[in-house]
């Protein structure tokens, strides 16, 4: 019944095809919704939490902004940061992975030691110190080099930089694994032996080869570079408001919810935009691979 | 054996070296230091401070003087939490942290694989599908999403168990659920998978064959080998666990190791900072080496060489 074609088996499976719907219209609100809505929807104001209504159809939050902006806000730049920081990973992922697989033997082992030793290092815990210890620099950097405009930023600039930093090891790893396999097949012998220089073999013969895989992984490094981010803007170290991510908004959330009072929306609304976004990205992922490489279905 | 676990504790070492190196030098890499205040200390007050908490010198002289210590189980003086010593603070609040990850560890191991089994025994039917979907769920669902909708259902809409705080039976239920139930979901999904690819082998056609009850055959001669991928998952688990109870920590107010790290980070306080992380990895890399000994013994097709 399948399809030899991977683009057919991957337009037959129904939850790939709802998963980009959902992804593609979560991108378009992040990049158009906060633009089209009321110029103020964004500030502080007196009306602090406001259960949904017509007016504010996700309520509003602690300090009276609206919420669906937040959310809004919260999704252009957790994926924008989901995205850069996978890309970070992806470039460095690739890179080290194929150094290591091209060179073989002493070298090989020796850089897939060192990526075993940043595996055992909790991810988290260290981006955690990398974080904190990296951003006042960036910071004062940004100050002291004219790029006042950019210094709200910084903290997102640095979140990518580190989360691109911890995220590549797996990335590595297959690439890595990939690479040592084509190397080893005969149309690469063949092209060494008619005297092509590595640079040729590498990104003519080699990189078109991994980049499907690494491709693959991609979409399954950028829900777990966004839930990272969450994470850190959860516990207070990311993403700072007036800016919005949807780890911070959770936060917000979990802080006012303690007391008596449930406001309730504050937890759902953005939960739901990030379960949503998170859950798709999943199944584009395991569908993508599932598509590429029959062998590995269940 | 003897030469495998001597080499991994090698290994081990070489690990938590690199930890301890890294820790140390991002820590006095931030800049600002522990005693920068609104008003400025006087040099003469700050000199002394830098002298007490042994900040002064230059840096390689520190970074060897710290190695010592905590090769000496000295893990020095927290500068926030003033006269009291990190190895104080961890005393006090290991133990909490240890009690909510050693039961989400045994929950989500437990009735992971008793779910996932029980899917796989059930292949195809509702159970299964249901288990299953929920598992995604679960996996998908950060904890700081699950914590806080718990706590709205269960402590604000239907007042069953405290929206937070430590000290009784019924305030470590809602945080054990939360941090248990993305593992307990990947374990499900894990056993599931493996026990479907145990019952289609021949030596389960055999049981079957004999006469054995379903039940006997599933759980006395499937699960012993469907058990081996979970076997291996538990050192990442552990990790997980670790990091997880950060969050869990946080959302419900717990005094444990999670929250001071967190704090630590915030204030700069360093050493601290460095004392949570080096228990950390130390645990975490030891627990690491312990399953792959048990793994050795569970499977014997493994042969352990260095």
């Amino acid at each position: 019944m399948d399809s030899r074609s991977p683009w057919l088996r991957l337009r037959r499976n129904q939850a790939v095809l709802l998963s980009s719907v959902v992804l593609l219209f979560m991108a378009a609100v992040a990049v158009f919704g906060p633009e089209l809505m009321q110029a103020h929807a964004g500030d502080v104001s007196r009306d602090s939490f406001l259960p949904p209504s017509r007016q504010h159809f996700f309520g509003t939050d602690l300090n009276g902004r609206d919420l669906l902006y937040r959310v809004l806000l919260g999704a252009r730049i957790s994926l924008a940061v989901g995205i850069a920081g996978a890309a970070v990973s992806f470039v460095i992922g690739i890179v080290y992975g194929m150094v290591a697989g091209y060179a073989g033997g002493r070298a090989d082992s020796l850089m897939m030691r060192f990526v075993d030793v940043l595996y055992a290092i909790p991810r988290l815990i260290f981006l955690l110190i990398l974080i904190s210890a990296l951003d006042p620099i960036v910071h004062h950097f940004m100050e002291t080099h004219g790029l006042q405009g950019l210094a709200p930023y910084s903290k997102i600039v640095i979140l990518v930089f580190c989360l691109g930093l911890t995220e590549w090891l797996t990335m590595a790893r297959i690439v890595r694994g990939q690479t040592l396999s084509l190397k080893s097949q005969q149309y690469v012998l063949a092209a060494r032996s008619v005297g092509q220089s590595h640079r040729n073999i590498i990104f003519q013969h080699l990189l078109p080869n991994v980049l499907g895989i690494a491709l693959v992984y991609l979409t399954l490094t950028v829900p777990a570079v966004i839930l990272d981010e969450s994470f850190l803007s959860f516990l207070g170290v990311g993403v700072q408001a007036p800016l919005a991510s949807w780890g911070l908004l959770l936060s917000d959330a979990a802080q006012v919810i303690n007391p008596i009072k449930g406001y309730w929306w504050l937890l759902v609304f953005p939960a739901l935009a990030m379960s949503l976004t998170l859950l798709a990205l999943n199944f584009l992922g395991d569908g993508l691979r599932d598509a590429l490489d029959p062998r590995g279905r269940r | 054996m003897i030469r495998f676990i001597a080499k991994r504790a090698l290994g081990l070492v070489v690990v938590l070296f690199c930890v301890i190196t890294i820790t140390f030098f991002l820590v006095r890499l931030m800049p600002g230091g522990p005693f920068d205040r609104e008003r400025k200390l006087s040099p003469h007050i700050e000199k002394e401070l830098l002298a007490k908490y042994k900040l002064d010198g230059p840096l390689t002289q520190q970074y060897v003087d710290y190695l010592g210590d905590v090769l000496h189980g000295d893990l020095r003086l927290s500068t926030k939490y003033r006269n009291r010593s990190v190895n104080e603070i961890l005393r006090d609040c290991l133990p909490v942290s240890a009690l909510l990850g050693g039961i989400a560890f045994w929950v989500s191991t437990v009735a992971g694989v008793l779910l996932g089994s029980l899917a796989a025994a059930r292949q195809h039917t509702w159970i299964d599908r249901g288990a299953m979907l929920a598992a995604l769920f679960a996996i998908s669902l950060p904890s700081f999403v699950i914590g806080p909708l718990l706590v709205l259902l269960f402590a604000i809409y239907i007042p069953l168990f405290p929206v937070g705080g430590w000290g009784t039976i019924q305030s470590l239920i809602l945080p054990s659920i939360t941090l248990a139930a993305p593992y307990t979901a990947y374990i499900a999904r894990l056993t599931r998978g493996s026990m479907l690819e145990v019952l289609s082998q021949d030596y389960i056609r055999t049981a079957r064959a004999k006469g054995l009850s379903e039940r006997k055959v599933i759980y006395k001669h499937a699960l012993r080998v469907a058990i081996l991928p979970v076997v291996s998952f538990l050192g990442p688990l552990a990790a997980n666990l670790l990091t997880g109870s950060i969050v869990v920590e946080s959302i419900f107010s717990i005094p444990g190791a999670g929250g001071f790290f967190v704090n630590s980070v915030l204030n700069r306080d360093g050493f601290l900072l460095a004392g949570v992380v080096i228990v950390y990895c130390t645990l975490l890399v030891v627990f690491n080496l312990v399953v792959d000994i048990v793994y050795g013994f569970l499977d014997r097709r493994i042969v352990l060489y260095g």
